[in-house]
């Protein structure tokens, strides 16, 4: 199939028609630049919400308490639904699949706050060791909240990179004691989390000490988990079975939406990766609408080709070309042509991403906009594919050519 | 080399069917000259046509080198061409975007010879047509009894047993013509068949054997 002399009989015709050439090279070089810019585009769409959606586990299930709405086994309708530490310990024994598990203990109101002379309010969140994961908390010095300091009600602190700032300006903060509403804690770690400033400004400290300095005895506000590598499917499943066991505990019909409020991120997110699913797919018609379009352009110059090399075509027939040589030398011109342009706009539209990816700043909505390495391998099997295509009905018409009727002197 | 027995051929124009050759009996053995003679419409190019493989026949055999050549597939057909015959045309038929050399290759590239090798013995036959010093030029480029030179060089370079020649002066001026059928006799001097196709007595008298033919018959053969 390929040899040069093949190629050599190609040139020769290309370069006698350089403009026919030109014109068909760069439709479908530009079929190939849009398809790939349209790719890299919607990539950088989907990379923009994805990083959005990353700032805290994507598949995790947010537990919070609710007011009864429906009347159920002879209690009344509004009352107020209270966790405790028990439903947090059935959650974590009997749903099975959990990642991550941990409780939520609010401190309210601005706390005041205190190091040596600087004092500033912030918020405390009292929680296990595995919220960490739940909250995509990225420590920068120390450790997070351990299983120890919960179990010996530790007085330790883990603060946020603006508490950190405000109360020891430049200092060293790991080690020391600050105040908390009159009580002393120890500094244990620092963190931050780049997405979002209000955690940024939070103090967590072990569950068990908040429970009993803030005098909240076994109360929880939140509970949540991560679901880990389960399904959708098997994460709805987790959600539902979470809710009937608080039903169950805390008498109320498993029906009552208000009761509990039980929310997950990985819903929202899914429900985004179907609408770039969505979006993908009408990106890959679009671009293969305008490679088609480049296809037929492509043919119909071919068959313009053939038309006009009938009188060649003929005379190579009679010197001993087989129809089959004759097929293979217009669908070899035609895949070369396609190929060779295709190419071309793939590596424009490549450096085109590459360049907008490196000069336009990352935005919620936009950032990276790339193609990877399958998809342009793809992109090149589909034009070989379509320069087969293009060149089948002009080839088929070559080898039909009858040498006699093509001699023939007019 | 050639028998051909009772040969018929007609082709359908519109709703008439027009008989071209009628029961032909030819037989032309190797290493003969012949001229075909025939006023146009006569169905001599038609028989040369069938001669050359290039053309199909409805009735009778044709045996070309002992091989009969009937409902051949058009890669049989083409390998056969290949092989066996070489072509002269009236109008030349050089391809137009190749030079003296490359036109005169092109058979062989057909018979997978090296590019090298191609060029070498095109170049070769080209020398023995006094062309040589033409082999890079186009064929634009060329005059008519020049070009028709390259083309005999072009049919003989693939070494074959016939060359058909169909008119093969009949866009030359009488010089040229002359020339170029010294060359077909020396052709046929080196023992090939060689078979021409005119309407111009002048030149079939210069040929060993004159087969008239007048509404697809034979009607004389000297």
């Amino acid at each position: 199939m390929l040899n040069l002399d093949k190629f050599q009989e190609i040139f020769d015709t290309v370069k006698k028609n350089k403009l026919r050439t030109f014109l068909t090279c760069f439709s479908v070089a530009w079929g190939i630049f849009i398809l790939i810019i349209l790719l890299g585009a919607g990539t950088g769409l989907e990379n923009g919400v994805r990083q959005e959606f990353s700032r805290d586990a994507i598949n995790s299930v947010w537990i919070r308490r609710g007011q009864t709405s429906k009347p159920y086994k002879g209690l009344q309708a509004g009352r107020e639904i209270q966790f405790t530490n028990e439903d947090y310990e059935e959650l974590q024994r009997t749903i099975e699949g959990i990642e991550y598990i941990s409780s939520r203990f609010y401190v309210w109101g601005n706390n005041n706050i205190t190091y040596k002379d600087n004092y500033e309010a912030f918020n405390i969140i009292s929680a296990h060791p595995e919220h960490q994961y739940l909250e995509n908390t990225q420590l920068m010095k120390g450790r997070f909240i351990n299983v120890r300091d919960v179990e010996q009600r530790r007085k330790v602190a883990v603060i946020g990179n603006q508490v950190e700032t405000a109360l020891f300006k430049k200092k060293h903060a790991i080690g020391e004691y600050i105040g908390i509403n009159g009580i002393s804690f120890k500094v244990i770690g620092t963190f931050t989390d780049e997405r979002d400033e209000w955690q940024q400004r939070l103090i967590y400290l072990p569950i068990s000490t908040g429970q009993r300095v803030f005098n909240g005895k076994n109360k929880v506000h939140v509970i949540s988990f991560t679901t880990g590598n389960s399904s959708p499917e098997e994460g709805a499943a987790m959600e539902k079975k979470a809710r009937s066991i608080l039903a169950q505990r805390h008498h109320f019909d498993v029906k009552d939406e208000r009761a509990v409020h039980i929310g997950n991120r990985w819903e929202e997110y899914l429900k985004f990766m179907r609408l770039f699913g969505g979006i993908r797919i009408f990106i890959w018609v679009i671009g293969i609408g305008t490679i088609v379009a480049g296809i037929v352009g492509v043919s119909n110059i071919m068959l313009i080709a053939v038309k006009e090399r009938t009188r060649e075509i003929g005379i190579r027939k009679a010197l001993g070309a087989s129809p089959w040589s004759i097929i293979d030398l217009i669908l070899t011109e035609s895949i070369f042509i396609t190929v060779v342009s295709g190419y071309a706009g793939l590596i424009l539209g490549v450096g085109v991403l590459e360049i907008v990816s490196k000069y336009v700043p990352p935005s919620t909505y936009f950032r990276n906009p790339e193609i990877d390495v399958t998809v342009a391998v793809g992109a090149l099997l589909l034009l070989v594919f379509a320069g087969c295509v293009a060149g089948f009905i002009p080839a088929r018409k070559a080898a039909q050519v009858k040498p006699i009727v093509a001699l023939h002197d007019e | 080399m050639i028998r051909i027995q009772n040969l018929n051929k007609s082709y359908v124009v519109g709703n008439t069917e027009m008989h071209v050759l009628k029961n032909l009996e030819v037989h032309i053995q190797a290493g003969e000259l012949v001229s075909i003679m025939g006023s146009s419409g006569s169905g001599k190019s038609t028989l040369l046509n069938i001669i050359g493989i290039l053309d199909s026949y409805d009735a009778g055999e044709y045996y070309l080198d002992n091989v009969l050549i009937k409902n051949l597939n058009e890669s049989k057909a083409a390998r056969l061409r290949n092989q066996l015959i070489g072509f002269v045309f009236q109008s030349f038929n050089l391809i137009s975007f190749k030079n003296a050399m490359e036109n005169v290759a092109l058979p062989l590239y057909y018979q997978k010879v090296s590019r090298k090798e191609r060029n070498k013995r095109a170049l070769a036959y080209l020398d023995k047509l006094g062309l040589l010093e033409w082999a890079e030029h186009m064929p634009n480029e060329l005059s008519g009894g020049q070009q028709q030179r390259v083309a005999i060089a072009r049919a003989m370079v693939s070494e074959p047993k016939i060359i058909l020649a169909d008119e093969p002066t009949g866009a030359l001026d009488s010089k040229t013509s002359h020339d170029v059928i010294s060359l077909f006799r020396e052709i046929h001097q080196t023992g090939i068949t060689v078979i021409i196709v005119t309407h111009e007595s002048d030149i079939a008298e210069r040929t060993k054997r004159v087969i008239q033919i007048r509404d697809g018959a034979i009607i004389a053969d000297v």
